[in-house]
């Protein structure tokens, strides 16, 4: 559970920090938290607009293609690979993180460098995806796909599929560019010299709410 | 409150003791794995075989998504291991996400009964009629 604070410490007197993170840090969480308020009206707003149509597309019958093989009769294959990329990438991160806490500047070079390439790798998957989802006629105002029942859909299954998961990936975007940066930071040993590494702890929570807004832009679009 | 740290930014690296368990980073990626493997399972055979019903399959998945995210917060991002005073103000605000889902969806809801109530066309455009009317090429086939 949270930090073990002695009893008799009193932190709110003064001279102290009562949170005991760095002010980087904090900001960084709160950041994040209006950020989550962006993407939950995103979804919500998808949600709502769900909830007041008769029908909806299948997602299992629209996302079941994979590169190369075709299409295939295990939906939702590609999407959950794409998954298991940004997981194992938040892994990773971890993993710099902790290799920043132990100083280990070869340690953290490693791991940023495989997040990095995760981070790459998703976006590549999501390329291919958009990519193909356009052949098929699916874009902004253009929605092939028929509802579940057969009736014929509107375009508000495209447009939310595009804006939010558009919106998603510009985020690991510019987490990787931050990655980037952090990396080339480190192997500089900006870091070393100010003998923490603490820019890479906050550079590793957004990319965490990154995969955390993942996860459920994956359930709301995939698996509802 | 800067002047009592000693030295500064290095004071405040190991100022947070608790140092990071390999161990609990990876069997938090095995949960994450699992889970996602079981909602993969769960949808494939609703697919194939309807067994479980979609009400009781979508709560199963918002049950598992709330697991995920809470493995990715409390571990990845490692604020279980904050004090709990900064667990409060990043936790309480994100409260409002009860009141926000449960008041859209319902207002989403309520717009679609009465649309079907008053709008007679729009009702009867949007429900499934006997025969389906095309059988060739399936939508978003590519050619």
């Amino acid at each position: 559970m949270a930090n073990v604070v002695p009893a008799n410490q009193k932190w709110w007197t003064g001279g102290k920090s009562p949170f005991n993170v760095e002010y980087g840090k904090l900001m960084m969480w709160y950041f994040l938290m209006s950020d989550a308020f962006t993407f939950g009206a995103f979804l919500i707003s998808y949600g709502t607009v769900r909830f007041s149509s008769n029908s909806w597309p299948d997602p299992n019958y629209v996302f079941r293609s994979f590169p190369v093989i075709g299409e295939m009769d295990i939906p939702l294959a590609f999407v959950s690979l794409m998954t298991f990329i940004l997981i194992m990438s938040s892994v990773t991160m971890v993993l710099a993180v902790a290799a920043g806490h132990a100083n280990d500047k070869k340690g953290v070079i490693k791991w940023m460098l495989w997040t990095i390439l995760g981070g790459l790798a998703f976006l590549g998957c999501q390329a291919w995806e958009w990519t193909h989802l356009y052949h098929q006629g699916a874009w902004w105002g253009r929605n092939p796909f028929d509802n579940i029942d057969g009736t014929a859909a509107s375009t508000n299954f495209t447009n939310f599929f595009f804006t939010i998961t558009g919106f998603h990936g510009f985020h690991v975007f510019s987490g990787v560019i931050i990655n980037i940066i952090m990396l080339i930071m480190t192997i500089k040993g900006v870091f070393e010299r100010r003998g923490h590494y603490l820019m890479i702890e906050k550079a590793g929570l957004y990319w965490h709410f990154v995969d955390l807004v993942w996860v459920f832009v994956f359930t709301c679009f995939y698996l509802l | 409150m800067e002047n009592t740290h000693h030295t500064g930014g290095h004071a405040a690296a190991h100022a947070e003791e608790h140092s990071f368990d390999k161990k609990a980073i990876w069997r938090t990626f095995w949960i994450l794995l699992i889970i996602t493997i079981v909602e993969l399972v769960l949808a494939i055979l609703h697919f194939s075989t309807g067994f479980p019903p979609k009400l009781l399959l979508n709560g199963t998945f918002i049950i598992l998504t709330l697991a995920k995210a809470f493995y990715i917060i409390a571990e990845f991002m490692h604020l279980r291991h904050e004090i709990r005073n900064m667990i409060m103000t990043i936790a309480v605000p994100a409260l409002l996400f009860i009141w926000f889902i449960a008041a859209f969806l319902w207002d989403g809801d309520s717009y679609r009964n009465l649309r079907n109530r008053y709008d007679p066309y729009h009702k009867e455009q949007s429900m499934p009629k006997k025969a389906p009317e095309h059988e060739g090429a399936k939508p978003g086939e590519l050619h």
